[in-house]
């Protein structure tokens, strides 16, 4: 398994569970199906980019930033598209920002079989 | 009668301690060391112009039985050709009849003297993994060494590791190559030292005691000469490790790497590691951070050791789950 794969599983498993926490906000409790499967999809957006980057750049520090830009940008998307006037930003991009990291540190440790290295 | 003045008797002891190298392609170029039987002298070779080490006889050898005993290690080094074990480039006799064989000349620093450096004991560790695979090479070709300590190992200049001193080395197997060793000499065989100087060219008498004290196996310094395999070398790589692993004032050696020093150095030989990768694998294992075979451990240890392994993922895991739980529990207003 590549970076980019891995990358795309660990973002898509994590987007569903961010999205499975909407379950604890009442308010948005009716719309859970739709958040899981958007949360999902920016869980593989970002997961692939941020593989994508970790075959790209090895440095744990560079592959931590970079996740934690595109889970905060991306996440700042999704925020901004919330309808009414309260957009969620500190409720959606903190858990974004922190999924990225969490994708940036385990991409960037992350070794493939073809490539065995010891930590 | 004429005195010689104290300058001409110092060359001429000088002189004396040099050997003779007319009619070889060697000159002298100094002394290196000298041990139980023969002294260790850098030469040139001409006919290569590369420095060698050249070990010669330098005892009175009556009965042949050092020469025997210098081809001999000679012949052991050339049968267990390995990145790890200087290698011999060539053997013969000097002009006034000593034995002599060169080998390749290593530029480094002795263990003892590197690891007294500032090399971390992970870097330690993992210079001790090198040392084990030449030990474990020559024990799949059926030598043991016999004399493992940090003075006969060699660390280069980019940390490549060179096992020296198979002069007690002992064949406790021929294989296709140590064949030709054990048909010159049929039995195992050491140099002599102060305890053996009874025994002959080609065998060490059972009750010979070879060795370093404090690296030597229970059984070798019995001298259970027949009884060994092996461990006796499983318990000296102990030794080392044990002394590279010697922890800094006020620290403690952590239990783990406590456990394989205990494990590889067991007064029973059948407790110890059962080759020397076995030994390498575990402190292979220690380092990151893996089962082991010298500690096992419950779910709490196991689960212990997992999360030592990955601190910084447990880390980002909880924040993200603290995280979670305080943005489930706040509601603003």
């Amino acid at each position: 398994m590549n970076k980019i794969v891995f990358g795309l599983i660990l973002g898509g498993v994590l987007g569903i569970f961010d999205g499975l926490t909407a379950y604890f906000t009442p308010e948005v409790r009716a719309a859970l199906v739709g958040i899981v499967i958007g949360s999902t999809v920016k869980g593989i957006i970002a997961g692939v980019l941020i593989g994508w980057f970790a075959r790209k750049v090895n440095s744990l520090a560079l592959g931590i930033a970079f996740g934690l830009g595109v889970g905060l940008l991306l996440a700042f998307g999704v925020a901004s598209m919330q309808p009414g006037p309260n957009h969620f930003y500190f409720q959606i991009m903190l858990p974004g920002g922190i999924v990225g990291l969490i994708v940036g540190y385990a991409t960037q440790k992350y070794q493939s079989a073809s490539a065995p290295a010891r930590a | 009668m004429s005195w010689l003045s104290d300058e001409a008797v110092a060359r001429l002891r000088h002189s004396a301690n040099e050997p003779d190298l007319s009619g070889t392609p060697y000159r002298f170029a100094g002394a290196l060391g000298r041990g139980g039987m023969g002294a260790v002298f850098l030469v040139e070779d001409s006919r290569l112009a590369r420095r060698v080490a050249m070990k010669v006889l330098d005892l009175p050898d009556r009965s042949g039985d050092l020469e025997a005993r210098l081809l001999r290690e000679a012949r052991v080094l050339a049968q267990i050709e390995h990145p790890g074990i200087v290698p011999v480039h060539d053997v013969g006799s000097l002009a006034d009849g000593r034995v002599f064989y060169t080998m390749k000349y290593v530029e480094g620093r002795r263990l003892d003297e590197w690891a007294g450096s500032a090399a971390s004991l992970a870097e330690r560790l993992r210079l001790f993994e090198k040392i084990c695979e030449p030990v474990a090479f020559a024990h799949s070709r059926g030598v043991l060494h016999r004399d493992l300590k940090p003075p006969n190992v060699m660390v280069g200049p980019f940390g490549e590791v060179l096992v020296m001193d198979w002069g007690v080395a002992k064949i406790i197997r021929a294989t296709t190559g140590a064949q030709v060793a054990s048909t010159q000499f049929p039995d195992a065989a050491a140099p002599p030292s102060a305890s053996d100087s009874k025994s002959g060219a080609g065998d060490t008498a059972h009750g010979s005691v070879l060795g370093t004290p404090g690296f030597m196996a229970p059984e070798q310094a019995r001298g259970e000469v027949a009884q060994l395999d092996s461990r006796a070398d499983i318990y000296s790589l102990g030794a080392i490790l044990k002394f590279l692993a010697a922890p800094a004032a006020g620290e403690k050696t952590p239990r783990r790497l406590a456990a394989i020093i205990t494990k590889a150095m067991a007064q029973d030989a059948q407790s110890r590691y059962a080759s020397a990768q076995e030994l390498a694998s575990d402190v292979a294992g220690y380092l990151d951070g893996l089962p082991i075979i010298a500690y096992p451990e419950g779910f709490f240890g196991r689960a212990g050791r997992l999360i030592a392994r990955n601190r910084a993922a447990v880390v980002l895991v909880l924040a993200y789950l603290v995280m979670r739980i305080v943005l489930i529990l706040w509601r603003p207003r």
